[in-house]
C-alpha cells in the first residue's frame, strides 16, 4: 500500500509508518550483489544504444571498406562479408533490439495484467472465460503461430511488436491471476467491496500494489521473451531486413555465410549481447525474488546455519 | 478420468481456435498478402490448381460461412492444398516426407534434455550447497539465455567449420541411401549430434532447476525422515522415496516443455539445413509459400496437443489423487 491510500482512508492502520523501518524494494535491490551487477550490465548496454550515434556517426550499414575483414585497428569487430563495420551494426542494434524488447515487455506483461485483475476480480464465468482464453494461448506452439502472424501482417518493426505481444501475455497472465486470486480473497479487499469502491479502483489501488514484485518479475520475463523471440523471428527472415537489429545481423550473417567461410566476428557480437541483456535480465528477475519471497530467503538462511 | 476427458475437450477446443485463426489469417489481413503470392506463382500453375488455392484462401465469392465449413472439411480429409515452393507437391506429402526428421530430431533432444536435467536436479537437492547445487544453476542460466540458433550457429562454427568433427548440413551424407544398415544409421547420428546438443544445452537448465526446488520439498517431507531412520540406503531413498514424488512437476512439464522445444527445434534446423518441417518453414517464409506455412503450424499445433494429451494420461497413471477426484 502506498502513501496515498493511508492518506485516503485516514481510518486503516498507518500501512507507511509500519513500512518506515524497511528500506523499500528499489534500495534491498541496490544491495544485493546480483540485482546490482545485472543492473549495471543493463545500463551499460542502454547507454551504448542511446550513444550509438556519438560513437559510431553515420548510417550503420553503409558498406565503408573491403569485405570480410578480420577485426582490426580500423574495424575493432571486423567487416561483415558486404564490408560493413560490425561494431556499428552492434551498437546499432542495441537501438532496435532494446526498444522492442522493452516495449514488448511493458505491452504483454499490460495485457497479462488486465487479464489476471479480471479474472481474479470478477471470478465466476469471466475468470472461466479468460483462463480458458489464457490456456489455449499458452497451448498452442509460439514459434509457429509467431511465424504465420508474422507472414500475413506487413513487414515491419510494428508488426514484430503486435505479434510478440499476441504470443507473449498468456505465461505471464496466467501467475499474475494466481497471484491477484490469492489477494483477491484476502479481508481488506472484501472490506473494500463493501465500502463500495468502484471495481477498477480495487483492482488497480487494493490489488495491484500488493503483488508489484509478481508484475516486476513477468515484466522482466516478458522483457527476455521479447529480445529473444525478435531475434528469432527475425533470423527466421521475418522481420524488416532493412531495419539493423541484432536480430537482423544475425540473419545477414547467416544469408551471407559467415558460418562458412568462418567470418566468426559477423555473429558472435549480436549474439553475446542478447545472451548478456537476458542473462542480465534474468540476474535482477532471481534478485527480486529473493528479496520479496520471504520463503525462498528464509529456507536458504536456515540452510546456510544447517550447513 | 473425468480430468482427462474435460483436457481432452480443451485441446479440440484450442485445435479449434488455431484452426479458425487460420481460416481467418489469409482472408482478413491487411495489405493482401495472398494476391502477391498469386501473382508470384501465376506462371507456372494449372488453371484447376489455381482454383483450388483461391478456394483455399477465399477468393471464390462464396459466403463465410460456406467456406468455413469447406475449410474444416478439408483439413480434416487432410488436404492442406497444394505447396507453391515445391510446386506441385501437395503441403500434406511436403510435411508427412519431412516430419520424421523433426520427430527424431525433437524427441531425441527431448529425452535427453529431460532426463539429463532431472539426474543433475535430484544430485543437486540431494547434496545442497555441493558442486552441482551451486555452480551449475548460474551457468546453466547463462547458456539458456542465449538464443537457440545462436547457440547452434556457434556450435556449427567450433565444431564443424574449424573443428570439422562433424558434418556441417543435412541429415545424412548425400551420396548414401537410406537403410536400415550400420553405416547408414551411425551416418546419421553423426548429422544428429550437434542440433541435438544445442537444444539439450539450452533447455537442460529449465529441468534441473524445476527438479532441484520439488526435490527440495520433497526432501522436507516426514516419510523422508522415516526411511532415514530406519537405515534405508541413501540412494535407495533419494530415487525411490524422494525422486519419484519429487518427478510429477517434471511430468506435467513435458507437455509444456514440448512446446518451447519445437520452437528451439524449428530454428535449430534451420541453422543446421537438417531437413525437418523448420527448415521447410524457412523455405516457405521465402517463397511467400502461404499454404505450407499454414499446413506445418496446424501439424505442429496437432502434434503438442496430442502430445499434451498423452502426458495426461500418463499423469493419471502416476498420480493416485487425479484418479479420485
Amino acid at each position: 500500500m502506498t502513501v496515498t491510500d493511508a492518506a485516503v482512508r485516514p481510518l486503516a492502520p498507518p500501512a507507511g509508518k509500519k513500512r518506515s523501518g524497511r528500506p523499500g524494494l528499489g534500495r534491498r535491490l541496490l544491495r544485493n550483489k546480483k540485482a546490482l551487477s545485472g543492473a549495471v550490465l543493463l545500463a551499460v548496454f542502454a547507454a551504448l544504444a542511446l550513444l550509438a550515434p556519438v560513437l559510431e556517426p553515420g548510417d550503420p550499414s553503409l558498406i565503408n571498406s573491403t569485405g570480410g575483414a578480420a577485426p582490426s585497428g580500423a574495424h575493432w569487430l571486423g567487416t561483415t562479408a558486404k564490408g560493413q563495420d560490425v561494431l556499428a551494426l552492434t551498437l546499432w542494434g542495441a537501438r532496435s533490439s532494446l526498444l522492442v524488447g522493452a516495449t514488448v515487455g511493458l505491452a504483454a506483461t499490460a495485457v497479462a495484467l488486465l487479464i489476471g485483475l479480471a479474472s481474479a476480480y470478477f471470478g465466476r464465468i469471466v475468470d472461466d472465460v479468460l483462463s480458458l482464453v489464457t490456456n489455449i494461448f499458452l497451448l498452442i506452439p509460439g514459434l509457429p503461430l509467431l511465424v504465420i502472424l508474422a507472414a500475413f501482417l506487413p513487414p515491419g518493426t510494428t508488426t514484430v511488436v503486435v505479434v510478440l505481444v499476441i504470443t507473449g501475455w498468456a505465461g505471464s497472465a496466467r501467475v499474475l491471476r494466481a497471484q491477484a486470486k490469492s489477494i483477491r480473497g484476502k479481508d481488506f479487499v472484501a472490506a473494500s467491496v463493501v465500502t463500495g469502491e468502484r471495481p477498477l479502483r480495487i483492482m488497480f489501488r487494493e490489488i495491484l500494489p500488493n503483488m508489484a514484485s509478481v508484475v516486476m518479475t513477468t515484466l522482466l520475463g516478458c522483457v527476455i521473451f521479447g529480445i529473444g523471440a525478435q531475434a528469432g523471428l527475425e533470423f527466421l527472415g521475418l522481420g524488416d531486413a532493412s531495419v539493423v537489429s541484432w536480430g537482423t545481423n544475425l540473419y545477414w550473417a547467416g544469408n551471407d555465410g559467415a558460418l562458412m567461410t568462418g567470418a566468426w566476428w559477423a555473429f558472435v557480437p549480436s549474439g553475446l549481447c542478447i545472451a548478456l541483456v537476458a542473462f542480465a535480465l534474468a540476474m535482477v528477475n532471481y534478485a527480486v525474488d529473493e528479496i520479496t519471497n520471504p520463503r525462498l530467503r528464509d529456507r536458504r538462511s536456515r540452510k546456510h546455519k544447517e550447513a | 478420468m473425468r480430468l482427462v476427458l474435460r483436457n481432452l475437450g480443451f485441446y479440440l477446443l484450442a485445435f479449434w481456435a488455431s484452426l479458425t485463426l487460420n481460416f481467418l489469417l489469409p482472408r482478413f489481413m491487411p495489405g493482401d498478402p495472398v494476391s502477391r503470392m498469386f501473382a508470384q506463382a501465376q506462371g507456372s500453375m494449372r488453371p484447376d490448381q489455381i482454383a483450388q488455392l483461391q478456394k483455399l484462401f477465399g477468393l471464390d465469392h462464396r459466403p463465410l460461412w460456406e467456406q468455413y465449413l469447406g475449410y474444416v472439411k478439408s483439413v480434416f480429409t487432410g488436404d492442406l492444398g497444394i505447396s507453391i515452393s515445391r510446386f506441385p507437391t501437395p503441403v500434406s506429402d511436403v510435411i508427412g516426407s519431412q516430419i520424421g526428421w523433426t520427430l527424431l530430431l525433437g524427441i531425441t533432444a527431448l529425452i535427453t534434455a529431460a532426463v539429463l536435467g532431472n539426474l543433475l536436479g535430484i544430485v543437486a537437492a540431494w547434496r545442497r550447497g555441493g558442486f552441482l547445487d551451486s555452480a551449475f544453476p548460474p551457468l546453466l542460466v547463462f547458456v539458456g539465455s542465449f538464443p537457440y540458433f545462436w547457440l547452434a550457429m556457434g556450435a556449427l562454427y567450433l565444431f564443424g567449420v574449424t573443428l570439422g568433427w562433424f558434418p556441417l548440413r543435412h541429415a545424412y551424407d548425400v551420396g548414401l541411401t537410406p537403410g536400415l544398415n550400420g553405416e547408414f544409421l551411425s551416418n546419421v547420428v553423426s548429422h544428429l549430434f550437434l542440433p541435438a546438443l544445442t537444444i539439450v544445452l539450452v533447455s537442460v537448465g529449465g529441468w534441473m532447476l524445476g527438479m532441484r526446488n520439488s526435490m527440495i520439498a520433497t526432501n522436507a517431507e516426514d516419510y523422508i525422515t522415516m526411511a532415514e531412520a530406519k537405515g534405508l540406503s541413501p540412494s535407495r531413498i533419494m530415487f525411490r522415496y524422494a525422486a519419484r514424488n519429487a518427478m510429477l512437476p517434471s511430468v506435467t512439464n513435458f507437455g509444456m516443455a514440448l512446446g518451447f522445444m519445437v520452437g528451439g527445434a524449428l530454428l535449430t534446423e534451420v541453422v543446421f539445413a537438417y531437413p525437418g518441417i523448420g527448415y521447410q518453414l524457412l523455405n516457405a517464409v521465402q517463397g511467400l509459400d502461404y499454404p505450407l506455412m499454414q499446413g506445418i503450424f496446424l501439424t505442429i499445433t496437432a502434434a503438442v496437443l496430442l502430445a499434451n494429451f498423452i502426458v495426461d494420461l500418463v499423469h493419471v497413471r502416476l498420480d493416485p489423487r487425479v484418479r479420485v477426484r
